[in-house]
């Protein structure tokens, strides 16, 4: 099966008054249809850049974006923004973070809902409407038919993502991106909302690419699982690769970061020490050397002065990191 | 949603009480005689007398107010038998040194006024939120800059200082127009507009200064919000976008400021009046100021402030009709 979505080399920089910020850095990546591929990282890490980038978001009078995007077999980043605009929201669609501002407060659901059809889809107002509830009931929104009357603010967090939901699915798109869907809910809303994600990707066939920092998401919903840190990928595979054969030292961090029922109670979380790099002035070697707690493990100090590459460790495990196998072997049991 | 608005009307109404009593009474406390203001040539300590009990001015502040009060709802008579004046409710006052009711000079002053706000109002509110709009989708850019400094000029010039220019390079070295001479656009909508044209433009500058700055900003915080990027990521068109989804987010303060100003020029543009010979509220104030005329300053300060209260009450209704979580609370 080939690629739904394919990325190829992308790079975004947003040249600032203090320098150029690259946010993204020589990415690559692809989904097969109807797959799920959750992309992690930590804030700044690029993952939304991406996504926004894969989108056509990105304000290109402030961002210089290269690279290619291919969605089904187009470029979108040599289209028209026209052309791409008239994709987004019919054939890929969007899912925010925070659903508590994502939505118009002055304007009812409904309206918003109608207006995410009309604007691609010649209908009656009569028509979109049915369509808006309809996509409202599908999310699991009890008494559509009153609610679609209401105002954002007049529902839930969980259920105004449930509407930020029907309003991206309502065009039935192939590509769905959820940027950080569940970040900004209760614990037990984020269950609900991340079940309900997966049956509407069954039952539609979406391509899903899930943007987060919460690996407990990424088990849940990933079947392949690209992880970012400072603008590029650092390690990539499926998502069994990714939890029970992780190998790049950043991974294991993420890894060890995240509370396990299975894990001793009197142990402490390790958090992984220091901060992300400034995407201005990188650091010369690989980018995260400087919280690298291995990196005294490689010869010659190429850590700091050598940039590694994203090379295949088992077919389809990608992994950029100096150690050599044994060293990886030797660091993930010295950290799970 | 009724229930606010009666209760928004009452509290308008006690607000009205209130001003025109403080009104009352600071004008009261004025070291000006009345009395002897109003007693004409022949002035003799008899007529000063006969003039101050004619006026009720014999009696305390309070009972005068009491007076002035029945005369808004009842009318009121000055003086008795033959020689009485009648001043029909509602009875703002009555002017002794021009004969006639204060309102009825207000009622034939406000039309000039009127016309001149309104004109303006649309003039510096459309062009104000165009350019505003403008300079921020190009923020930082030739266009932006030209358009910040030519508002800040705006912003800083003092309407006497621009009306005079106008009207020296325009009238009097161009002769593009003929000198101001107002007349009710019924009888005569050409000159009517002759005349109107530059007080228009030169408050609309004036005034369009700071909705241009004020919707900058506005959009500038509103196109950075998520709504914003739900609605590009829903595919509309950018001008979609902006207009509906942005402008509205950020009209709010716009609303606010505009009613504000809408009333403040109802009060008169007083300086571009007198400039511009115009027959508004603005330039009866500075007449009755400079006879001087206290009934009639009376007047106008409560008709004045009357617009203000009005106007915060008619945007903060218009609030509740842009922003629904205003209608609950």
């Amino acid at each position: 099966m080939s690629a739904f979505l394919e990325v190829k080399d992308l790079h975004v920089s947003f040249p600032t008054g203090d320098g150029v910020v690259r946010a993204v850095d020589g990415l690559s990546f692809s989904v097969e249809k109807g797959k799920t591929l959750a992309i992690v990282g930590e804030s700044g890490s690029g993952k939304s850049v991406t996504a926004q980038a894969v989108m056509g978001l990105l304000n290109r009078n402030f961002a210089d974006i290269t690279g290619q995007v291919w969605l089904d077999g187009q470029d979108l980043l040599a289209m028209s923004d026209d052309q791409v605009r008239e994709l987004r929201g019919e054939s890929m669609a969007m899912i925010f973070q925070d659903p508590m501002s994502s939505l118009h407060p002055f304007y009812r659901i409904g309206d918003q809902l109608m207006e995410a059809v009309r604007i691609h889809h010649k209908v009656s107002k009569s028509e979109a409407r049915e369509r808006a509830i309809d996509a409202l009931r599908q999310v699991g929104i009890p008494a559509p038919e009153r609610r679609v009357d209401d105002y954002p603010h007049q529902l839930s967090g969980g259920m105004r993502q449930r509407v930020m939901i029907a309003m991206a699915l309502i065009n039935s798109p192939q590509l769905l991106i959820a940027d950080e869907p569940t970040t900004a809910l209760d614990v037990t809303v984020q269950a609900q909302i991340t079940e309900l994600m997966l049956k509407l990707q069954a039952e539609t066939g979406t391509t899903l690419m899930i943007i987060t920092h919460d690996l407990g998401v990424v088990a849940d919903m990933a079947d392949e699982v690209t992880v970012m840190y400072a603008g590029r990928a650092v390690e990539m595979g499926t998502t069994d690769d990714i939890y029970y054969r992780p190998e790049m030292p950043y991974t294991l961090g993420l890894l060890a970061s995240v509370p396990r029922l299975d894990s001793d109670l009197s142990e402490r979380l390790d958090p992984i020490p220091g901060n992300p790099p400034s995407l201005i002035n990188l650091p010369r070697g690989c980018v995260f050397s400087p919280r690298c707690t291995f990196k005294g493990e490689v010869a010659d100090n190429r850590c700091a002065t050598e940039r590694p590459e994203l090379l295949a460790s088992t077919p389809g495990h990608l992994v950029r990191c100096h150690l050599n196998a044994a060293q990886r072997q030797a660091a993930r049991e010295s950290t799970t | 949603m009724g229930g606010y608005v009666v209760r928004r009307v009452l509290i308008m109404l006690l607000l009205l009480l209130l001003l025109s009593f403080t009104v009352f009474v600071l004008f009261s406390l004025l070291p000006a005689d009345v009395a002897r203001l109003t007693c004409g040539k022949i002035c003799t300590p008899e007529t000063i007398e006969a003039n101050r009990i004619r006026l009720g001015l014999d009696k305390s502040v309070i009972e005068q107010y009491w007076i002035f009060l029945q005369g808004l709802v009842l009318g009121r008579t000055y003086g008795q038998g033959p020689g009485a004046i009648v001043c029909n409710a509602p009875c703002l006052g009555y002017s002794f040194t021009r004969q006639e009711p204060v309102l009825k000079l207000i009622l034939d002053r406000l039309p000039a006024t009127l016309f001149l706000a309104l004109g303006a109002f649309v003039l510096f509110l459309i062009g104000g939120v165009a350019l505003g709009v403008y300079s921020a989708l190009r923020r930082g850019r030739w266009q932006d800059k030209t358009v910040m400094g030519i508002s800040l000029i705006g912003y800083s010039l003092p309407s006497f200082f621009i009306g005079l220019v106008v009207i020296y390079f325009v009238i009097i070295r161009w002769q593009l127009l003929p000198f101001p001479s107002y007349v009710n656009p019924w009888v005569d909508p050409l000159q009517f507009l002759q005349t109107m044209i530059l007080p228009w433009l030169v408050l609309a500058v004036l005034y369009a200064a700071f909705y241009t700055r004020l919707t900058r900003s506005q959009m500038l915080e509103t196109l950075n919000d998520d709504y914003i990027r739900t609605a590009r990521a829903k595919g509309l068109p950018e001008s979609v976008v902006i207009r509906k989804h942005a402008l509205r987010a950020g009209l709010t303060p716009i609303v606010t400021a505009a009613g504000l100003d809408f009333a403040g020029l109802l009060g008169g543009a007083i300086i571009l009046e007198t400039i511009f010979s115009l027959p508004g509220l603005g330039s009866l104030a500075v007449s009755a100021v400079l006879s001087p005329d206290l009934p009639i300053l009376v007047g106008v300060t409560l008709i004045t402030a009357s617009f203000i209260i009005i106007a915060n009450l008619v945007v903060d209704l218009l609030y509740a009709v842009i922003d629904p979580r205003v209608r609950l609370a």
